[in-house]
């Protein structure tokens, strides 16, 4: 119930929020961290897929496609904050990481997935709703207007040398971010659904595993190997991290700019529709037998 | 939207296709496939090569696995080719290919890859081989360079902490026509060993005991907090103190020409042989460059591998160690030799054993002696 009373809330607001952040741009929200979830209905949206993917063993750009939702997401409107994740820590339910700064309006940094994982798992039994990591294409969904669409230029693909160094250029290229420091929330505005500090100065952990892709001359895409040790992150733009690690960094001879801190915002279930659509699933099954 | 029912349905295609034989032959050359061995041992092999160019077929299967490296039973979290630290030892002769099978098996938790110091372009290797849990990959490169050169992981953003968790190696490529002097001279070796060195970083819990960790990604973190200190809790040969001495000492004979390849994929060190020499020795380990004579110990540069050939003498146990002596006895770069055969008096006698300081003949002229 109370849930539900929120989601309209979150609704309202979110409804509010769109046309401002349209029209304005509000480089820092003064409102105290509230814990809102913004309530988003399934729509139509683009999606470049994430993961690698090649065609006859040459890396070619991934596949853009129209997407919807399954349902409606109910996603929060701000990332976790270093208050919060301190609470899970003294519960003994998160690992403890040390924060620069432990104010109550600062975005929780320094995450790996598995911390931010952990801490989807305490809000699950604390709350007794269903707490987790928003997959790669819920978050896209969410970002709207925020989300980088990072199809890479690959110069032809005989040549993947050409591509190689494309990529290098294309990554090289990439903005760092004005400030590295975390900012305190409603620091990077708003976007058009509402959500705060999309694609601002921290990523977000995303559930969504590394996939290889293989595209079949009819254009038919084949999952060849999934490696979920690597999730995507998201943000700026996305990136791919081994679930581990907390302090990103290009390392080595990568050219990329990496992104500047980790953290996360989870996605709420929505009552208890998983459980109902499950319901359904096996009542279906059993017309199907009977029929 | 990829489910995790396409997921798998994919990993089960993946197996198909991996097993589906796909390689299509484009050089038209002998091939050879080798049976890698552990180190300090290496795979037979011709020191001059018999025929023309050939592909040289070999395999590494990476193994993420707990291992013990000291007597202490201090564990680590390893990250390995084919188990041993350093990995195996591969020679070819200059102008062969390296055709590598890199292996990373579902039971892994990490991507890795392969970076041959001893390639040209593709980052020795690195860029073309990044290899999933559950995947493998085929490398081929043309040994351009004879030489012993390190080869390693190197995985974007990870590449200091597979290194020193174990994954290195050496390969030769042997120049065609053998090993030869500043003179020309050939050059031959009767054994081989292969000595990696390996500088480790063991995180300490708040009493200063050694901590254990249940996975790689776990130890991850403290890991690399001690490494950005520079200072290794162990310095070792071939992954554990110990490796190499007692029961697992390398054997010799008086009269043979022993070749020790030594490599150090991350930091300087300074193989040292104790009551030994090196007769030539390859300090960058490059063999077109003419090997330095009668050295006593040599200078091998983090990230690469040296070669000395030494004709053992004398019997008896040698120590072979990193002449850093705190690195040598304390933190365990040690190895030794039992070398057999008939001690020669020439080269060293025992004039007087050890017994008492004799008393002084007369201490009054010793004197005079002293102020004349
Ligand atoms: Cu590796």
């Amino acid at each position: 119930m109370l849930l539900a009373m929120k989601l309209k809330a979150a609704l309202a607001v979110a409804a509010l929020a769109s046309p401002l952040a349209m029209t304005a741009v509000t480089p820092r929200d003064t409102a105290p961290p509230e814990r809102a979830l913004t309530a988003l209905k399934a729509e139509n949206f683009p999606y470049r897929l994430a993961g690698d993917f090649s065609r006859d063993g040459k890396p070619v750009a991934a596949p853009l496609r129209q997407m919807r939702l399954g349902s409606s997401l109910g996603i929060m409107t701000r990332q976790v904050t270093a208050a919060e994740y301190a609470r899970c820590v003294a519960d003994g339910g998160c690992p403890r990481i040390p924060q620069a700064s432990g104010a109550e309006d600062m975005p929780m940094v320094g995450v790996s997935w598995r911390d931010a994982t952990a801490y989807a798992r305490w809000m699950t039994r604390t709350t007794g709703k269903l707490h987790r990591l928003p997959s790669d294409e819920e978050w896209v969904f969410a970002a709207a207007e925020k989300a980088s669409d990072d199809a890479l230029p690959l110069a032809g693909a005989a040549d993947p040398v050409a591509a190689w160094i494309a990529r290098y250029d294309a990554e090289a290229s990439r903005e760092r971010p004005a400030v590295l420091t975390p900012q305190p929330i409603g620091a990077f505005g708003r976007n058009e659904r509402g959500l705060q500090d999309v694609a601002g100065n921290v990523w977000e952990w995303t559930d969504t595993c590394f996939v290889r892709h293989d595209v079949e001359p009819s254009g038919a895409v084949r999952v060849t190997n999934t490696n979920c040790g690597v999730r995507v992150v998201q943000g700026a733009h996305r990136a791919y991290m081994t679930d581990f690690i907390r302090d990103p960094r290009s390392g080595g001879c990568a050219a990329g700019v990496p992104p500047a801190n980790l953290g996360f915002r989870l996605v709420v279930e929505q009552e208890r529709w998983p459980e109902l659509r499950r319901m359904a699933e096996r009542i279906a099954d059993k017309m199907l037998r009977s029929l | 939207m990829i489910t995790r029912r396409t997921a798998l349905m994919g990993a089960a295609l993946a197996a198909m296709v991996i097993a589906a034989p796909a390689l299509a032959d484009d050089l038209k050359l002998p091939r050879e496939r080798v049976e890698l061995v552990a180190p300090p041992f290496v795979h037979p092999h011709d020191q001059i090569a018999k025929d023309g160019p050939k592909i040289m077929e070999f395999k590494l299967t990476v193994r993420e696995k707990e291992v013990v490296i000291d007597d202490n039973g201090t564990k680590m979290q390893a990250m390995t080719f084919n188990g041993s630290m350093p990995a195996p030892m591969m020679v070819v002769h200059e102008g062969d290919y390296v055709e590598l099978t890199l292996v990373n098996p579902e039971t892994n938790t990490m991507p890795h890859n392969i970076d041959f110091h001893a390639a040209t372009g593709g980052l020795g290797g690195g860029a073309l081989t990044h290899v999933n849990p559950g995947e493998q990959t085929v490398l081929r490169f043309k040994a351009t360079r004879p030489g012993v050169f390190v080869y390693h992981c190197a995985p974007e953003g990870m590449i200091p902490w597979h290194v020193v968790s174990g994954m290195h190696g050496t390969i030769m490529v042997l120049p065609r026509d053998g090993l030869k002097n500043a003179e020309g001279k050939p050059l031959h070796y009767d054994r081989i060993y292969y000595v990696g060195e390996n500088d480790l970083y063991i995180p300490k819990d708040e009493n200063g005991k050694y901590k254990t960790y249940d996975s790689p990604g776990e130890s991850f973190g403290d890991t690399i907090e001690v490494m950005r200190k520079l200072i290794p809790t162990h310095v070792v040969f071939n992954g554990r103190v110990g490796a190499l001495t007692g029961k697992n000492a390398m054997t010799a004979k008086v009269g043979e020409t022993v070749m020790i390849v030594h490599s150090e994929a991350n930091r300087d060190t300074r193989p040292h042989l104790i009551g030994g020499h090196g007769d030539y020795v390859w300090e960058t380990g490059k063999f077109n460059n003419p090997p330095a004579k009668d050295l006593e110990t040599w200078f091998v540069r983090g990230g690469s591998a040296g070669a000395a050939l030494y004709t053992f003498r004398q019997p008896g146990v040698y120590a072979y160690v990193n002449h850093n002596l705190i690195e040598a006895a304390e933190l365990g770069a040690t190895a030794h030799f039992k070398v057999d055969g008939e001690w020669n008096n020439d080269l060293m006698k025992q004039v007087v054993p050890p017994g008492p300081i004799p008393p002084a003949k007369s201490s009054a002229i010793d004197a005079t002696v002293l102020t004349r």
